[in-house]
């Protein structure tokens, strides 16, 4: 893997996002100076938050190469801890996690290398079977079967579904561009995001049928519905300039963002009411751990990834 | 002390290994710096303890930050003595009072005499990781001597996971340091040692954490 810099229409894209969130930062300025007793502690630490999530991210898919895979190693590598450092864990098992943080360079490097096949077989196949043996050679039977659960769901989650974001980088061969993949990744973060933010304000709007009103109170049908609708017109409108996809399959695209963003949220949202908590950290003040900010990703980058993988390389 | 090795082991080598491997959740970080002198009394489980705490202090003030440490342990070889007492600047303490003919908080008073911040774990060890253990009473003794330097309680963990006694292995785990209200001396031992340890215990009850199971 070459390093790249990526086409004039990724880069025009991340003007895009720069402006946007220059915009919003200007809106909640203006909202602080005309309503200057109301609390938006929050608002302002959550958009001062993004400005340092946006920055190494466009920085990295600017630079491309193994910066950005190492970049995406990273967050897979804080997911996991942030997931370790919440759920209960036995102290026999330290060394296993040890693995398990080991399996995040070797899945990354097979990405680095575009080693497809193995890639998508490592965790799923060669950790799975490597944890419970080091788990055996310890042999602590108390516990076990939730140890074994736990931790390879974790890595499932944080390493395994995240690092098909990275995925995308590799993707696109001769034909394409130098630094084509940085646009893939471009435009599934943005649809996840703004799906996110998009069944946020649906749901504030207009919310009234609950969904999953045991996992996630707040979430509702109008939310979702609203949600996924206005996904699919962003993957439509972003398609031409960032991918491959032809209008028909960008419309599916977006329609698997939607759902499946929605699907990461829930599912992070029922790990935190298992474990009792509301955020799973507090590294992004305003936004709360990692997870909460990647969660929609461990559902969109797979199934995104795999769609346009089967279709179009 | 060696304070320009001291400054490249703390910017070059502690820093980043906090901030990149382990990771930090600190509350009230501001009740840490407030006052010099200042005895601040930590749980201990790992030694990673002493480590992540420096991390927390402004570079300006590591010169004056002094881990009060077990003579025993540290001082048992020239190598370790020597990083103990050079670059991490412990002051070494007998755990067995009675066994010393001189003052073994000695050294501890003079240090506050100059100003400068001491780090206690009134536990003694690191013992069983993550479970307190109940306070040795070293601490109200310098307490009682200058009643006028606040005692700063701190709850830690997540440490004792990631290096607990015993193990050579570091797995990274985010760690959790919250610290309290100051609490001065109030005249009687067993009150204050009785102050001390539910300021502690409310502060780890601030916050949500998953112990070994």
């Amino acid at each position: 893997m070459k390093f790249c810099h990526p086409p004039a229409n990724v880069v025009w894209c991340m003007v895009g996002i720069v402006s946007l969130l220059t915009f919003a930062s200007v809106i909640v300025a203006v909202m602080r100076k005309l309503q200057p007793d109301k609390d938006r502690r929050e608002l302002v630490q959550r958009v001062k938050t993004w400005w340092i999530i946006i920055g190494p991210f466009l920085g990295v898919l600017l630079i491309g190469g193994g910066v950005a895979v190492v970049f995406f190693a990273f967050v897979s590598y804080l997911a996991l801890k942030e997931y370790f450092s919440l759920i209960p864990t036995r102290r026999a098992d330290r060394r296993v996690l040890f693995w398990a943080y080991l399996a995040i360079p070797i899945q990354y490097w097979w990405i680095y290398t575009d080693w497809y096949g193995m890639f998508v077989i490592f965790i799923p196949v060669y950790m799975f079977l490597l944890l419970p043996m080091r788990m055996v050679l310890k042999g602590e039977t108390k516990g076990f079967l939730k140890a074994a659960g736990t931790l390879h769901w974790g890595l499932m989650t944080t390493v395994f579904s995240l690092s098909h974001m990275a995925l995308l980088l590799v993707l696109p061969k001769e034909e394409y561009p130098a630094g084509y993949g940085a646009g893939l990744v471009l435009y599934l973060v943005c649809l996840t995001e703004l799906n996110d933010v998009a069944q946020y304000v649906w749901g504030k709007t207009l919310g009234r049928r609950k969904v999953v009103p045991k996992v996630s109170p707040n979430k509702s049908w109008e939310g979702l519905i609203g949600g996924v609708a206005t996904t699919i017109i962003l993957a439509y409108l972003l398609a031409p300039i960032l991918t491959p996809l032809d209008w028909s399959d960008s419309i599916f695209a977006g329609g698997i963002i939607g759902l499946g963003g929605f699907l990461g949220d829930v599912t992070i949202s029922a790990l935190k009411r298992d474990i009792g908590i509301k955020d799973t950290g507090a590294m992004l003040p305003g936004h709360g751990g990692i997870l909460d900010r990647v969660d929609s990703l461990t559902f969109t980058a797979p199934v995104f990834l795999h769609f346009i993988r089967y279709f179009y390389f | 002390m060696n304070h320009f090795l001291r400054y490249l082991w703390f910017i070059f080598v502690m820093r980043p290994l906090v901030l990149l491997i382990v990771g930090v959740n600190v509350r009230n970080r501001e009740k840490l710096i407030s006052s010099k002198p200042a005895i601040i009394v930590a749980n201990h489980n790992s030694h990673l303890d002493t480590m992540v705490l420096a991390t927390l202090f402004p570079l300006r003030l590591l010169k004056i930050f002094r881990p009060v440490a077990a003579m025993d342990y540290f001082l048992k070889n020239r190598l370790l003595a020597w990083f103990a007492l050079r670059i991490i600047g412990i002051i070494p303490i007998s755990r067995d009072m009675r066994k010393s003919k001189e003052d073994p908080l000695g050294q501890c008073s003079e240090a506050l005499e100059r100003g400068e911040i001491l780090m206690l774990f009134p536990e003694g060890t690191r013992g069983e990781p993550e479970r307190l253990a109940s306070f040795k009473t070293g601490i109200a003794h310098l307490a009682k001597r200058r009643p006028d330097i606040p005692v700063i309680p701190v709850f830690m963990h997540g440490l004792g996971k990631a290096l607990p006694r015993g193990e050579c292995v570091l797995v990274p785990f985010f760690c959790d340091v919250v610290v309290g209200d100051p609490v001065h001396w109030s005249g009687d031992r067993t009150a204050f040692m009785g102050e001390l340890d539910s300021a502690i215990k409310s502060l780890a009850s601030e916050i949500s954490y998953s112990p070994w199971e």
